[in-house]
């Protein structure tokens, strides 16, 4: 796949051409084109769940454009102004009531965050259908949990910047797990906070990291994970190595060129995003109060906690599991369970290459075991990610505890279930 | 390190010895810019001591005062809600306030100097929510049939009693800090400070 040992662009003679040309030969212009698009050989059975990481990167470019031209009016600033409203909620203001189409500017950035997590919640459950994440595409999957990570992270900081009530509680809770941490805890948490209480350091810093963790870090992230999936080529459906069976010219038999085959397909799906995308920020912006909350419409009070916080639908499950932990065990109070949990249960993610020990790679030619267990698994995560956004009560704490449960036992017991299971012979060529 | 004729040793320590200069010099580089995300100076000098008037406080009612940006809530306990508080110690975490969440002067049953002036820092020992009043007991506070009043975190549902004593298996796990005060006379107290000589 190198690009040094490709033949160089030759012109034809057309002033276009020998433009071409000038660059290839100070550039790999063309070896990059072929190794990333025109002859990256892609499976030629990528069925409907083959749209999503197109359309995480299409969303990724779409929330640094629109955030780029939100910095321009926004202001961190969580000093009262002279009708007492916090510069920062104001200006969030300013930005939905007097720029000029500031309004859909923001609404696309707002509605793209929860946009971002649907896509890319879809993009991490292809892979668990289709073992994408196996041998050899470990370090494929290890970069996507990071991305996720970082993404998380970024909507998070994101998050806080309007600075209304869900904003500032939402960060004095989150900032406050660090908290949970024994011994160096308490003084951890007013180093990250930048004062004793989320306030106008914590803003700034926030929104600094807002503008370099998607704007360098994400991007740079995304394109080693295209890099490295380039290298070892896409798994499919069939869950089998196209590789494996090359034509005299050692393209795989079952490989269709990225440029034009997926370039036109993806846009199809790039149309239809846009569409349900549009749908949303046009008439239903606030997404029924799930993707920008009711208090969040009131500006900052450290005072006073709103009667109900709950965080925007996609940390739901997470924070589900932060709560379900009411136990001390050990000389561990619950608190720091909470913590550690939750946040296992996004690292949990890392090992799966290694946790599964089917012989087959796709849910096509896995046995009952995986399917029951898989299907177990995106109950409980839905619950957990409901429950996330209502008040505690008994009654929900117990069902996040079974669920919680239940979300690390699908982990957990996958080397078990995994080898146990009765697969079915997986087939030679992909079957469409 | 291996020195053979291909290898020139003393090329090789002066590198290793740059590198390791380098190297120091780089991780103290990384000092400014750690040190320069805790608190500043202003932030520091923000944390004034704030003296409250309490005597318009009527029994059974709660008064809410900022001091260090945190909510400090100053409650006037009637003679019932102070008897009630004995009666559930077996359901506490810490019903004889062992671990250090208040000065020694509060340090008792009723976490105050005054057992009917409780003054709290209004934020959940769990992850900073403020919890909101439930002062009414029993069924009608909407917790459960036994309640004795006190405070529930709306975040993750820790509850407090009148003390501010954390229940058990809550996700809570310290009862709620009493800062340092004292009464400047018997209707003013001093938030953020000890007695000078006490």
């Amino acid at each position: 796949m190198a690009g040094a040992n490709v033949e160089k662009y030759k012109s034809d003679g057309t002033t276009a051409g020998n433009l071409l040309e000038w660059l290839d030969a100070r550039f790999p212009l063309m070896a990059l084109w072929n190794d990333h698009l025109a002859k990256y050989y892609a499976p030629k059975n990528f069925n409907f769940w083959y749209f999503f990481g197109s359309l995480a990167l299409l969303v990724l470019v779409m929330q640094i454009v629109t955030g780029v031209f939100l910095v321009m009016h926004y202001k961190p600033d969580a000093s009262l102004n002279a009708s007492g409203v916090p510069v920062a909620f104001a200006s969030v203001e300013y930005i939905m009531r007097d720029v000029p189409w500031g309004w859909l500017i923001r609404y696309m950035h707002s509605t793209g965050a929860s946009a971002f997590f649907i896509v890319v919640y879809l993009h991490m459950f292809r892979g668990m259908l289709y073992g994408s994440y196996r041998q050899p595409r470990e370090l494929v999957w290890i970069i996507g949990v990071l991305i996720f990570l970082v993404l998380m992270a970024t909507a998070f900081m994101g998050y806080l910047l309007p600075w209304g009530q869900m904003s500032y509680w939402g960060a004095q809770v989150i900032l406050n797990l660090f908290t949970a941490i024994p011994l160096i805890g308490n003084d951890l948490g007013v180093w990250i906070r930048g004062d004793y209480v989320v306030g106008d350091a914590t803003l700034n810093r926030l929104f600094s990291l807002h503008y370099l963790l998607p704007v360098l870090i994400l991007p740079a992230l995304v394109a080693v994970h295209l890099i490295a999936l380039h290298e070892v080529g896409s798994n499919n459906p069939d869950g089998i190595e196209i590789k494996k069976k090359k034509d005299q010219n050692g393209v795989p038999l079952d490989g269709i060129p990225f440029h034009p085959y997926y370039t036109v397909k993806d846009i199809v799906g790039v149309v239809v995003f846009l569409i349900v995308f549009s749908a949303v920020v046009f008439f239903m912006p606030e997404g029924g109060g799930y993707f920008l909350e009711a208090n969040n419409f009131y500006p900052a009070d450290p005072l006073v906690t709103p009667p109900h916080i709950a965080p925007v639908w996609y940390f739901g499950p997470f924070y589900s599991i932060l709560r379900a932990n009411t136990v001390n065990f050990f000389w561990i109070d619950a608190k720091l369970w909470g913590v550690i949990f939750m946040g296992l249960g996004v690292m949990v993610f890392f090992f799966l290459p290694w946790l599964d020990r089917s012989p087959v790679k796709s849910i096509r030619y896995r046995g009952p075991l995986y399917k029951g267990a898989l299907t177990i698994f995106v109950i409980s995560f839905v619950i957990l990610g409901y429950l996330g956004m209502l008040a505690p009560t008994p009654g929900r704490t117990l069902v996040a505890q079974i669920c919680t449960i239940l979300y690390f036992a699908f982990f957990l017991l996958m080397p078990i279930y995994t080898a146990l299971d009765k697969c079915k012979p997986e087939p030679e060529r992909v079957t469409g | 390190m291996s020195c053979d004729d291909k290898v020139d040793c003393g090329r090789r320590r002066l590198l290793v010895a740059t590198s390791v200069a380098g190297g120091v010099a780089g991780v103290a580089a990384v000092v400014p810019f750690v040190s320069s995300l805790a608190p500043s100076e202003r932030a520091k000098s923000a944390g004034a001591p704030v003296e409250v008037d309490i005597s318009k406080l009527q029994p059974g009612e709660m008064m809410t005062v900022e001091w260090r940006g945190k909510p400090v809530w100053i409650i006037h306990r009637t003679k019932e809600m102070l008897d009630n508080l004995s009666k559930h110690d077996d359901k506490l975490a810490d019903p004889k306030s062992e671990r250090h969440q208040q000065p020694d002067y509060a340090k008792n049953e009723y976490r105050s100097i005054k057992p009917e002036y409780l003054v709290a820092i209004g934020i959940c020992t769990h992850l900073g929510c403020s919890p909101t009043e439930k002062f009414k007991t029993g069924a009608e506070s909407g917790i459960d049939a036994d309640w004795p009043g006190g405070f529930l975190c709306p975040c993750h549902g820790s509850t407090f009693d009148l003390a501010g004593r954390v229940f058990k298996n809550k996700p809570a796990p310290d009862n709620l800090e009493i800062p340092p005060h004292y009464y400047l006379s018997d209707a003013k107290i001093l938030i953020g400070e000890d007695k000078k000589g006490a």
